[in-house]
């Protein structure tokens, strides 16, 4: 750390050679090819009752699925995913499988190697996207419309299964393209190649889905004026704040939020553009704060650290992607918690860190030692949370909010009558796509019947 | 190390493993490098009269299961397509080069006296070992009046095992079709022909598959296809049958055999040998992984044979024999259970939905705290041992005896049986 206070940060684009760009997101799991997805399926017990399918928030039938490639049925496989989880693609891609159904795999109890149906799924429904349009027909038009708000997974869920159960749909989205987080926030080498984009595209196809983009809710309309116009509503508007490290200096230039700036990284026609620190710290531990860690380091940042206050358990990331970044190169730093950003002519130069325990009770406290790294850049990855103020509009009937989340019952519906939720700004479970297209789906089906009864 | 020589019907071999008549025996080069890598013998691809024939290309079709190519494998390949000469010439050399190893050679011309004296004259001069009656092929061949034709015929196969016991000092061994209802009539006919040993099985009549986009069948030749000979692994159990009814036969007992059909281990072979099997010959293995595989069959065996205490062959050959039963003799006070490891289960749910949608309903399903638990109910069960090989886990499902102190009585003795034998008085 010699250089301490002598050097100015360092923080500018175009850190690698210009044609390196090209191949710098690829795809980190190439795809199977079909003689290993034939191979791999056959490791498939058919269990009956199969772990794996409950340890999917959407119940694909995963043994059904992969029956189905080894028959060479690929068709019939990726109806059978879709079916249950019109956002298969993504999820194949960006699921933590080792966390859901890889991890309930009958295998991994066996001989610790769970059948691969993370990449099997995504074998059959790429197959099904390369070859057409989306398999689903639309219901007998109900006459009716639905407004969703959010064109994320979880919005685009609750739109497409409206859409096959004969429901048109208007969906407003506050920026100018879909996707949600699978557009904006996903790291770029899970889905390369523009795949959301394309997905959104293909699922659209099934019809009666109208995107209204740059309509945010709140600005240019109102859960109010919605309840009136439509007769149900479902909210997938996803969080939308950054919560703060709550430190001094935390506006000095080069403090950034990592949910935005991958939302730049995502959106960059050039990504030799993107101004990259040469020593990046990352302060968090959950899967945005790999994604990001790991994208700085492609994007040719030197050093890179996650530094974390707790230890490997108790990390939101998976283990997996804990592996993963530190393949990259990433060193994460564990029990050390941010307690000063030290700046140099506005910039931040340094971050002090505390280190810290656990306390008798359990509780985290910090010790008196602390250490210093060099940070051209430091990426909050703290989480995020709700904005809560456009539900509220109407004083008289605000949504009930818990923990800084919508609160929905069983079938997603809201506070009030009508208006149903889901995905991340709702707290059904985890923060997964997963789990966002499964709140669609119910809601989807709720909505239906109510609007039927 | 156990003594691997085999000795059947006088021909001396230095281990049982004979590559069977077929193409990895064709020619000089093939069988050089067989005995270079350690087989025991080999009955050379069969020789017909000249000119020879002719073959159709493609020849092979070969199914696979869940990945593993060539469980089944078969052929629409005639005998050698090499002029009687060429071969003869290649024979007598290679069995002046390789003196230890059993060389039979396999023949097969039409089905009159003459024809059958003059080839054998040839091959007699080759200093061949002994001769192996092709009544097996069942295709092409058996359309021209040879191979399975004959073998179909048990008068036809004692007519023509005679003919070749006449007119030659060399062992016979005749090799015998499966494509029959019963293999003992042919067997039979073999041993009263004068036969020194009976070979099964021949190939099966088989079609492999059908092209679902040409709508041919295969292996096709330009869009059709005929039937072609079955083998490779799949088909063993029906070869393990068969030398089984001949090993255990009154009238064919102790005729020697050379066990054919599917062995691709030493294993495999231990069971042919257990069976009454002298030797064993080897064909889709090898045309499968090479002739490498025969170093794992002989130290594989050897090894087997060090940790049962068997020295020879001959300790273990025919052992499993008497164990073969008619159904009847079977101890129908006999009782098992399956009874499930809990801590080797890994909650597939195999065993229970087998025995709920195909069975007696013994099995039932439970949640522990969320845990699947499934569990043989004893009352219903009726030891029919599905669930075992069904169940993905080796020895996480077993059978356990459950001994009533009954002894054994067979279905002719059963007091169940309103046809049974009375006791004599």
């Amino acid at each position: 750390m010699s250089g301490s206070g002598t050097e100015a940060p360092d923080v500018k684009p175009g850190r690698l050679e210009k044609g390196a760009y090209q191949n710098v997101f690829d795809d980190i799991a190439p795809p199977l090819s079909a003689r290993e997805a034939l191979i791999e399926a056959a490791r498939c017990h058919f269990c009956y009752d199969a772990p794996c399918v409950e340890a999917c928030p959407t119940g694909i039938d995963i043994p059904s699925f992969i029956g189905k490639i080894r028959t060479g049925n690929l068709k019939g496989s990726a109806i059978d995913i879709l079916s249950a989880n019109i956002f298969g693609g993504t999820c194949a891609r960006v699921c933590p499988v080792e966390e859901l159904c890889e991890e309930a795999c009958v295998r991994t109890a066996g001989e610790n190697k769970p059948v691969k149906i993370g990449m099997l799924q995504r074998h059959a429904v790429d197959a099904l996207m390369a070859a057409g349009p989306q398999p689903f027909t639309r219901g007998p038009e109900s006459g009716r419309t639905v407004a969703v708000v959010g064109a994320g997974p979880a919005g685009l869920a609750c739109a497409h299964r409206l859409a096959m159960l004969g429901q048109k749909v208007d969906v407003y989205e506050a920026r100018s393209r879909s996707g949600g987080l699978n557009e904006h926030g996903i790291a770029a080498y899970k889905v390369p190649d523009a795949f959301a984009q394309r997905e959104v595209a293909w699922l659209m196809g099934i019809g009666g889905i109208a995107i209204h983009h740059n309509k945010a809710l709140g600005r240019d309309v109102t859960l109010a004026e919605l309840r009136k116009r439509y007769p149900a509503v479902f909210l997938g508007v996803g969080l939308q704040s950054t919560q703060k490290l709550g430190l001094a200096d935390e506006a000095l230039d080069g403090v950034e939020d990592a949910v935005a700036y991958i939302e730049r990284l995502r959106q960059a026609k050039d990504l030799g553009t993107l101004p990259v620190g040469r020593r990046v710290v990352v302060i968090g531990g959950g899967n945005t704060a790999i994604d990001i860690a790991i994208q700085s380091k492609r994007l040719g940042a030197e050093d890179v650290t996650i530094a974390y206050r707790r230890g490997p358990s108790q990390m939101g990331a998976t283990d997996h992607e804990q592996h993963l970044a530190q393949i990259e190169g990433v060193r994460i730093r564990h029990w050390v918690a941010t307690t000063r950003l030290i700046g140099w002519k506005g910039r931040v130069k340094e971050i002090e860190l505390a280190y810290t325990r656990l306390d008798e009770a359990g509780k985290l406290v910090l010790t008196e030692a602390r250490t210093t790294l060099l940070a051209d850049t430091v990426f909050k990855a703290i989480g995020q949370t709700l904005v809560a103020d456009p539900f509220n509009a109407d004083a008289r009937e605000p949504l009930a909010v818990k923990n800084g989340k919508l609160v929905v019952n069983d079938e997603r519906e809201t506070s009030l009558a009508g208006v149903y939720a889901g995905g991340d700004c709702t707290a059904t479970g985890t923060d997964l796509t997963v789990r966002a297209v499964e709140d669609g789906k119910r809601a989807a089906i709720a909505i239906d019947r109510r609007l039927r009864a | 190390m156990a003594d691997l020589r085999s000795t059947i019907a006088g021909v001396k071999s230095p281990n049982p493993f004979w590559l069977a008549s077929a193409p990895p025996t064709d020619k000089e080069y093939n069988v050089v490098r067989a005995f270079k890598a350690g087989w025991g013998g080999v009955v050379w691809k069969t020789l017909g009269e000249d000119p020879p024939i002719v073959n159709t290309c493609s020849r092979y079709g070969a199914m696979s299961l869940n990945g593993q190519r060539m469980v089944g494998f078969n052929n629409i390949e005639l005998i050698t397509d090499r002029p009687l000469d060429v071969n003869l010439q290649e024979i007598k050399r290679v069995k002046r080069d390789w003196p230890d190893r059993a060389m039979i050679v396999s023949l097969m011309v039409p089905c009159e006296e003459r024809n059958w004296k003059a080839i054998l004259k040839r091959v007699e001069e080759t200093d061949a070992d002994g001769i192996e009656l092709n009544f097996g092929c069942p295709h092409g061949m058996s359309e021209r009046g040879m191979g399975a034709a004959v073998g179909q015929v048990p008068e036809y196969i004692e007519m023509v095992t005679r003919w070749c016991k006449q007119h030659s000092r060399m062992p016979v061994f005749v090799k015998l079709t499966p494509n029959v209802t019963n293999i003992l009539g042919p067997a039979r006919a073999a041993k009263v022909g004068g036969g020194d040993a009976v070979s099964l099985i021949n190939t099966i009549n088989s079609i492999m598959a059908v092209n679902l986009d040409s709508m041919s069948p295969e292996p096709e030749v330009d869009g059709k296809g005929s039937h072609g000979g079955y083998c490779g692994p799949a088909v063993k159990p029906i070869a393990l049958h068969m030398v089984a009814e001949i090993a255990r036969d009154a009238e064919t007992r102790g005729l020697p055999i050379s066990g054919i059909g599917g062995i691709s281990t030493w294993r495999d072979a231990a069971e042919f040998i257990a069976l009454g099997s002298g030797s064993v010959q080897v064909c889709t293995a090898a045309m499968h992984k090479g002739f490498k595989i025969v170093e794992d069959m002989i130290d594989g065996l050897a090894n087997w044979m060090d940790t049962k205490g068997y020295r020879t062959l001959s300790d273990f050959q025919g052992r499993a024999v008497g164990n073969v039963s008619d159904w009847k003799f079977l101890n129908m006070n006999y009782k098992t259970v399956a009874a499930i490891d809990q801590a080797a289960c890994i909650k597939c749910g195999l065993c229970y939905i087998a025995c709920e949608d195909t069975s007696h309903q013994a099995i039932s399903k439970a949640r522990d705290n969320g845990t699947r638990r499934y569990q043989v109910i004893e009352e219903e069960c009726v030891g029919c041992n599905l669930c075992m090989h069904v169940c993905p886990v080796d020895h996480c499902i077993t059978m356990k005896r459950v001994d009533r102190g009954l002894p054994h009585v067979g279905w002719v003795d059963d007091p169940r049986n309103p046809q049974r034998r009375q006791a004599a008085n």
